[in-house]
């Protein structure tokens, strides 16, 4: 049975966002801990929510008796690293959905010079290209192998 | 008890559905059972501002993760690689990416060219009229001339190049190497009621333009104009026999779980390289005690995947990304045998755009490539838009070993087992294998593109699911005879990709319903005596 995360798992994901995706005021974006994300995160946890709840117990455990949220972030950051490292199934889930919620903000997709919209219905302009490239291929024999 | 029907197909995907239109020729009563839901253009992905994170839930393209109701699980923890289907009307040409090769002459002859696996009992100039017709039901896209085939005209006009075509275009003519546009089942023009390609660029969970061809929206609407009934949500769990041993119809339930019997005259199978095993092995009787039609012990066996050797790379100027198709290249300088390989048979390449915003940084995350911390940033913003990409669809042989069981733990929501999956890559494919990945970072580096890195296999690569009750004339060593009939059972029929006897090294839809058509049009000539 599902749990839906406890107040300190909530702050953990909140630090361990921001740790990952800091605010960068050189490109112009907020971090993944941006209020607007981060409950974009918390509504999406969706089928992975087990999966983040055991990377966050695996990361509170890594804290040493201390919540993550309340390490320093030099600390933070060497206990981020340690998970990485051991890698699995709910790091994975636990990074999947802090960036698939990151790199669909309005204000991120702007800063990548991306239009902030689904594909449908304007779609996207591709170019022809250079159909002459294929000239070369055009003057070849047959590859195709006969068949008795 | 439901009334009888001449012709009960069971699954409405690529050769469900083409089957079910030929065959209203006939005027037969033709009812087809489909285990899903239509799905309605809107629904799909594209529509959207999710439409990249529905890649892991609603429309994941593995089954066990998706896991709608309308899905059935699959035990592949003993598989590196995952099976990959969609079910609904138009079953996995939902959810495919509409790369249209169709397999070679010489696919079809391998015992006598090569000295493996079996000859089939067909042959490219016999299924060439029923290739043709189904590239004018699907709406084909493409560009006649290819030297890599014997001739053909896709109806349709290519699909863009764009930068990253060209990229690759200019790479494989430094090497001298065979390219060319694919045949893609895309509309690039209007065609037959369906909007042409507006580059949405997120083609395989569905088109929300309609402009990819599914079956729902090809073969569907003609056959059911034409009297065929199309019933959803009827999941069935086993085909049933007469006291003469002859396939009598099936038992079935629908959307509320309650249970059917459907009688017929015919029984067509269409449920893909796992479903059809997994259909027949659950139809047990007196006379099958190891499965419907499985004299020959080959139900579930010789199970071909299609190895997928994916290697990329990031160049310096930003080139499509995720738009327009993923596809819109292939290179066959590499399929046919070479005596001088430590291998037979080859493989295709098949070239593909970039990913997604998403798609990059997941997949960039779990490569290792992009940091966490100040500097995830900077280098994110070299590699969005920066990928290049080609996968070496590698031909797998029939080996016995490989195949489809039934679980005995996992069962779908009405208690049918699930199948489980036995896999594990030949030698003959790892040396291809190695062999693509070699030519690839080639061309990659020719291509101008750094940072190499490859996944091998692609882990939810089991799109194409082949071999699993085979075609052939000797009914010790085949499930189905020369045009589709179980040897065992002569009104039960199977036209989907189990029956393949060897895989080529190509996507193979096109091939499937070419097959697909051919069978139907050998059930109407032999309408006078079909079972006999």
């Amino acid at each position: 049975m599902t749990q839906p995360l406890s107040a300190v798992e909530i702050d953990d994901l909140r630090a361990f966002a921001g740790m990952m995706i800091p605010a960068s005021p050189a490109y112009g974006v907020p971090g993944a801990d941006d209020p607007t994300i981060f409950t974009d995160i918390l509504a999406n946890l969706g089928r992975d929510r087990d999966d983040v709840a055991a990377a966050l117990r695996r990361l509170k455990e890594l804290a040493g008796g201390m919540t993550f949220a309340g390490l320093p972030a030099e600390r933070r950051q060497a206990v981020g690293e340690t998970l990485r490292a051991e890698g699995g199934l709910p790091l994975a889930a636990l990074t999947r959905v802090i960036l698939l919620c990151y790199y669909r903000d309005d204000r991120v997709m702007g800063s990548l010079g991306q239009e902030p919209r689904p594909p449908f219905p304007k779609g996207h302009t591709v170019e022809q290209g250079d159909w002459s490239l294929l000239d070369p291929v055009k003057k070849r024999p047959p590859l195709w192998r006969r068949v008795p | 008890m439901n009334d009888k029907v001449d012709v009960l197909i069971i699954g409405s995907g690529a050769s469900g559905a083409a089957v079910a239109w030929s065959l209203t020729d006939t005027r037969m009563r033709i009812l087809c059972l489909e285990q899903g839901d239509w799905i309605k253009p809107t629904d799909y992905p594209s529509n959207g501002r999710d439409w990249e994170a529905r890649l892991f839930s609603d429309f994941a393209i593995n089954p066990n993760r998706r896991a709608r109701e309308t899905d059935y699980p699959i035990n592949d923890a003993n598989s590196p690689i995952k099976v990959v289907n969609f079910n609904g009307v138009g079953g996995s040409t939902i959810m495919y990416t509409a790369h249209y090769p169709r397999l070679h002459p010489s696919d079809f002859k391998v015992k006598t060219l090569d000295g493996v696996a079996d000859d089939w009992p067909v042959d490219y100039e016999t299924l060439d009229p029923f290739f043709a017709e189904n590239d004018r039901m699907t709406g084909v896209s493409g560009l006649a001339g290819d030297p890599a085939y014997p001739p053909h005209q896709p109806p349709m006009p290519p699909l863009p190049l764009g930068k990253s075509g060209q990229r690759f275009g200019k790479a494989m003519n430094r090497l001298g190497w065979h390219w060319w546009p694919s045949d893609a089942s895309i509309a690039t023009t209007d065609y037959e009621g369906r909007a042409r390609c507006i580059n949405l660029g997120h083609c395989t969970p569905g088109c929300a333009q309609g402009a990819k061809a599914s079956t729902d929206i090809t073969y569907w609407p003609l056959a059911i104009r034409a009297g065929v009934e199309l019933r959803t949500r009827c999941r069935v769990r086993e085909i049933t026999l007469d006291e003469n041993g002859m396939a009598a119809g099936v038992v079935y339930y629908d959307a509320k779980g309650e249970e059917h019997c459907q009688p017929a005259e015919m029984v067509i199978v269409a449920c893909n390289g796992v479903g059809t095993p997994r259909l027949l092995l659950n139809s047990v009787s007196g006379k099958f005690p190891n499965g419907l039609a499985n004299s020959s012990g080959l139900v579930g066996r010789n199970l071909m995947f299609h190895p997928y050797a994916y290697s990329y790379g990031y160049v310096d100027e930003p080139l499509d990304g995720n738009h327009g198709p993923p596809l819109c290249l292939w290179s066959q300088e590499f399929y046919e045998t070479d005596a001088s390989r430590d291998f037979v048979r080859g493989y295709t390449f098949q070239f593909s755009r970039g990913y997604g915003a998403i798609l990059e940084a997941i997949t960039s995350t779990a490569a290792g490539r992009l940091p966490w911390g100040e500097d995830h940033h900077r280098v994110y913003r070299q590699l969005l838009n920066h990928r290049i990409g080609l996968s070496a669809i590698i031909e797998d042989l029939p080996e016995e070993h490989n195949r489809v069981t039934l679980d005995p733990v996992q069962k779908d929501s009405h208690g049918i087992p699930g199948p489980r999956i036995d896999y594990t890559i030949g030698e003959n494919s790892r040396k291809m294998i190695e062999h693509a990945l070699a030519n690839a970072r080639t061309i990659l580096e020719a291509a101008g593109a750094k940072n190499i890195g490859t996944e091998v296999p692609i882990l939810n690569g089991g799109w194409h699911l082949l071999g699993t009750a085979r075609m052939g004339d000797n009914p010790e060593r085949s499930v189905v005879n020369g045009w589709g009939r179980c040897h065992d059972v002569k009104n039960l029929f199977i036209v989907d990709g189990s029956i393949w006897v060897t895989a080529g090294a190509v996507n193979p839809t096109s091939t499937i319903q070419a097959l697909a058509l051919y069978i139907a049009d050998q059930i109407k000539q032999r309408l006078a005596n079909l079972f006999d």
